[in-house]
């Protein structure tokens, strides 16, 4: 039985239609539909509910260390105010999850983490407290995100300190409520983490605006794809190590080699020997669109041979064509190449193509 | 005189004759929200009643059209292939999907009309 969000009554009265998605009945898409929705938000602003992510705050005076352990990178020295793109490894050098851990103060961390993975996160880095002198604690909480050019302009009417953020900046406000200049779009916005008792006056004030519109869980998907960032459990899991998933980006350089994080000696040991696959961004050539799962062959002969595996894909509406993520052997991963994905039985032309398909406009600073 | 019956898959079949045109119903343009993609038969093509003869794919998902009765694909909407936005306009009129050549009109009486097909979408 899937749960529901604790703004479920707006989202029908908004006329949503529901999916399941991580254990909650998701809003998809709403009456303007996928399409529109999409472009809206990269036109306007877009609302989004992702509620089903979850909040898991850490404290303590050994706080930083139990995240430097957790996460490969030094939360030690993270700058108070400020997010961070990280994931947690297993001890084979897999993902756990894809995180943003934010700094609240020195002995505050705040984990936002994927809805399918809360529960594992939470037993996880329960675990691992026993070991530091520090609480881990899952915060209920809506989460909006407010995504767009007119973002900036639309929340600085609701919260005027929020114009001060720049991308992956962070605070909070005195009310206890979360924000942070950040998202999964590619455009510049906010993610806003609230009590569930403020919430529906917040989200409704955000509403009034003229600029926003409910944005469903289909949007954001292609959204994403189009701003090339991955998801999890489709882009990556806990199979697939960072190098191989395109995000050893993440990791500060001096940790690749060895660190005191969990996975550290399996990460060493694979960016050493490297990955045969390479993370790449995939243009089908024709209309028909290109989706997860679907095999890459070199060739559109039947004996080609097989070269990767496409792991997201669909249609994108700000390109007009469809767009794909996947991964490829590194000697047929370079833009303009040519490959092959297998569609119901069907070789369609792509061409390797550097991500993102779409500009990211984060707001770094005037 | 054309009449037109329904399948429990969301198809619509206008018969006239032995032929008959092919679409998704409204309701089903509804439930798939914007189409981007139609992928559309062979004309020549011979289908058997619950073949996946077509393939809609909206932004996010693909679904198969199935074939409702027997029979052989005549022609198909040219117009999906530059514009398959006319499915979610207009789903049961420009936006028909194939024609096709029925093998046995009297697999036509095991398909509903349009107050029981209303009535299964409620």
């Amino acid at each position: 039985m899937a749960k529901q969000l604790p703004l479920n009554a707006m989202h029908v009265a908004a006329g949503a239609r529901f999916g399941a998605f991580a254990g909650y009945d998701m809003p998809i898409t709403y009456p303007l539909g996928v399409m529109k929705e999409h472009l809206h938000t990269r036109a306007e602003a877009g609302l989004f509910d992702i509620s089903h992510m979850s909040h898991i705050e850490i404290t303590g005076p050994e706080s930083p260390n139990l995240v430097s352990r957790a996460c490969p990178y030094h939360a030690v020295q993270q700058q108070q105010g400020t997010g961070r793109y990280t994931y947690m490894l297993n001890e084979q050098g897999g993902m756990i999850d894809d995180l943003i851990v934010s700094r609240l103060g020195p002995e505050r961390f705040l984990v936002v983490a994927n809805g399918a993975c809360a529960d594992k996160d939470l037993a996880h880095l329960v675990a691992l407290a026993g070991d530091f002198n520090a609480r881990v604690q899952h915060i209920p909480r809506v989460f909006l995100a407010l995504q767009g050019p007119k973002s900036a302009m639309v929340l600085a009417r609701l919260i005027p300190a929020s114009g001060g953020l720049t991308f992956m900046q962070v605070m909070e406000l005195d009310d206890g409520t979360f924000l942070s200049r950040s998202g999964y779009t590619g455009e510049d916005g906010f993610e806003i983490g609230l009590s569930p008792e403020k919430a529906e006056d917040f989200a409704k004030a955000l509403l009034q605006d003229p600029h926003v519109e409910w944005i469903g869980l289909g949007a954001r998907d292609s959204l994403r794809i189009e701003a090339g960032l991955p998801l999890y459990g489709q882009d990556m899991d806990e199979k697939t190590d960072p190098v191989l998933a395109g995000l050893l980006w993440a990791i500060p350089k001096e940790l690749r080699g060895g660190g005191d994080y969990i996975g550290a000696s399996a990460l060493a040991e694979i960016a050493t020997r490297g990955v045969s696959h390479k993370h790449v961004g995939l243009k089908p050539d024709g209309k028909a669109p290109v989706r997860g799962g679907a095999l890459l062959f070199a060739g559109e002969a039947p004996d080609s041979p097989q070269i990767g595996i496409v792991t997201s894909g669909g249609f994108g509406p700000s390109c007009g064509h469809p767009v794909a993520m996947g991964r490829v052997i590194q000697s047929a991963a370079l833009a303009g190449n040519q490959i092959y994905a297998d569609v119901r039985g069907r070789r369609l032309a792509c061409t390797i193509h550097k991500l993102p398909f779409v500009p990211r406009n984060y707001y770094r600073g005037d | 005189m054309a009449s037109t019956f329904y399948t429990e898959d969301h198809e619509w079949v206008r018969v006239d004759g032995n032929e008959a045109v092919v679409g998704i119903t409204n309701h089903a343009q509804e439930q798939l929200g914007d189409l981007v993609f139609v992928e559309l038969p062979e004309a020549g093509r011979k289908v058997a009643r619950g073949e996946a003869m077509i393939v809609v794919e909206s932004v996010k998902a693909a679904s198969d059209v199935y074939a409702p009765v027997d029979g052989e694909i005549l022609a198909v909407n040219d117009a999906l292939e530059g514009s398959p936005g006319l499915v979610n306009e207009a789903a049961e009129g420009d936006g028909w999907l194939v024609r096709m050549k029925l093998d046995d009109a009297t697999q036509l009486e095991t398909l509903l009309d349009e107050a029981a097909y209303a009535a299964l979408v409620g």
